[in-house]
């Protein structure tokens, strides 16, 4: 068994977990946080994605062992103050999403490559996008969502 | 998966104690490659030494014509590094293109050289440039570590601590990547130190190799046109539902061509390929 203490949007945990968890079942299990999604646990469709120590990540793809002391943010910790974060607001309304499985996952990854580049072009949009998957969407209104939250955050 | 004993190590000497003392221990730095095995029960190791955070790993280097990154620096360090992009520009290239931007978070250049995927950007890199893997017992140049299939000159228990790329004159790199993995389906990467040209072609292959002939005409000329009469020997090249061995030979003739038509005049080649 691993100790694995961390913080989980803002809040410090503690779990005793088997050496071998992911971090998407402490965060799912453990932590009682299920917005995180596992899609194909081949990490591939990021829809696990979450930030840790302020970057995207797959957490389907890291075990919580290797995740301790971190500083972890899953979709339940984007809005504030009962305010939708800027990527979640232009989701909602550019229709970005149909069946939503895959939704936290972009939202995560796209907030994790905004910070960095705050005006993406259509090319760097989709080069960003690409660790994520949507089976429903064809994608358009995602990508006119980044570029809106992109708009709303360079305000 | 697999149970395991999952143990972080506080230096490379611990590190190298721990491998030492459990022969089915396996090192762990991203995880991007190994935990995906895991999961499929691909690999049942005993104990999982994790090496990611160790900061006498970590880093970026540029001095006296080499540059040095350390063995658990992540790709999206070395894609974003000023001191890469200054000294070489195509190797920063090669590591923004590997995967996906999550994977570039986790993903280290000693895992990508360690497991020799046949398909990872990195192998051409060090192959091309002829670096040199050190280790935490020796050095290991790149013409005698790469072995083919997920195979290296690593020993049981040796881990990789830094690789040194001598810096050349110029240098390029140009993949084919598959539309839905992002791996090489072919890769090339050429570049050019004084007289000698070398090119490295990953993907196509069961191991990175060398394009010899290519590295000859373009020693003589380095121009796109010097490689246009010769062909890539197809026979010991990868066959699967994605392409035949033809067909790869061709890719990485093609992706040759391209690196070089870059390595000539970047910023063109940049223009004309588009999206």
């Amino acid at each position: 068994m691993a100790k694995v203490e961390l913080k989980i949007n803002g809040k410090q945990h503690s779990f005793d977990v088997e050496d071998r968890t992911l971090l998407v079942n402490l965060i799912r299990d453990h932590a009682q946080l299920t917005g995180t999604h596992v899609g194909c646990d081949t990490s591939q469709c990021g829809a696990c994605t979450i930030h840790m120590n302020g970057m995207a990540v797959k957490s389907c793809t890291v075990l919580a062992g290797q995740a301790n002391g971190a500083d972890i943010t899953t979709i339940e910790g984007m809005a504030k103050d009962g305010k939708l974060h800027p990527v979640q607001q232009a989701f909602t309304e550019c229709h970005a999403l149909q069946c939503g499985f895959c939704t936290p996952g972009m939202i995560m990854a796209v907030s994790g490559f905004l910070k960095d580049n705050p005006k993406p072009t259509d090319d760097e949009i989709y080069h960003g996008l690409e660790g994520n998957l949507c089976r429903c969407t064809g994608y358009i209104n995602i990508v006119k969502a980044v570029k809106q939250a992109a708009k709303a955050m360079s305000k | 998966m697999h149970t395991f004993s999952y143990v972080k190590a506080g230096s490379i000497k611990e590190a190298g104690d721990l491998l030492a003392a459990n022969s089915d221990a396996k090192l762990l730095a991203g995880g991007m490659t190994l935990i995906p095995t895991l999961k499929a029960r691909l690999a049942q190791p005993s104990h999982l030494i994790d090496i990611g955070g160790l900061p006498e790993l970590s880093g970026i280097d540029a001095k006296d014509g080499k540059l040095t990154i350390g063995a658990a620096t992540r790709h999206v360090e070395v894609s974003r590094s000023a001191v890469v992009k200054k000294a070489i520009p195509a190797l920063a290239y090669l590591a923004s293109q590997i995967g996906d931007p999550q994977v570039r978070n986790r993903g280290t250049i000693g895992g990508s050289l360690a497991n020799n995927d046949p398909a990872a950007d990195y192998p051409s890199a060090a192959l091309s440039l002829n670096a040199t893997i050190v280790t935490n017992k020796r050095e290991i140049a790149a013409d005698d570590y790469f072995q083919g299939l997920f195979s290296t000159a690593l020993d049981a228990g040796e881990m990789i601590v830094k690789i040194v790329f001598p810096v050349p004159a110029k240098a390029a790199y140009e993949k084919f990547p598959h539309p839905a993995s992002g791996y090489a389906m072919a890769g090339a990467f050429v570049s050019q130190s004084g007289k000698d040209v070398r090119v490295a072609i990953t993907g196509a292959g069961p191991g990175v190799f060398r394009w010899k002939d290519a590295e000859a005409a373009l020693g003589k000329k380095l121009a796109a046109a010097s490689v246009e009469g010769l062909s890539v020997d197809a026979a010991d090249l990868n066959e699967d539902m994605h392409g035949t061995k033809e067909y790869r030979a061709n890719l990485a003739k093609v992706m040759t061509k391209r690196a070089v038509a870059k390595l000539a005049a970047p910023a063109a080649a940049a223009k004309s390929k588009g999206k």
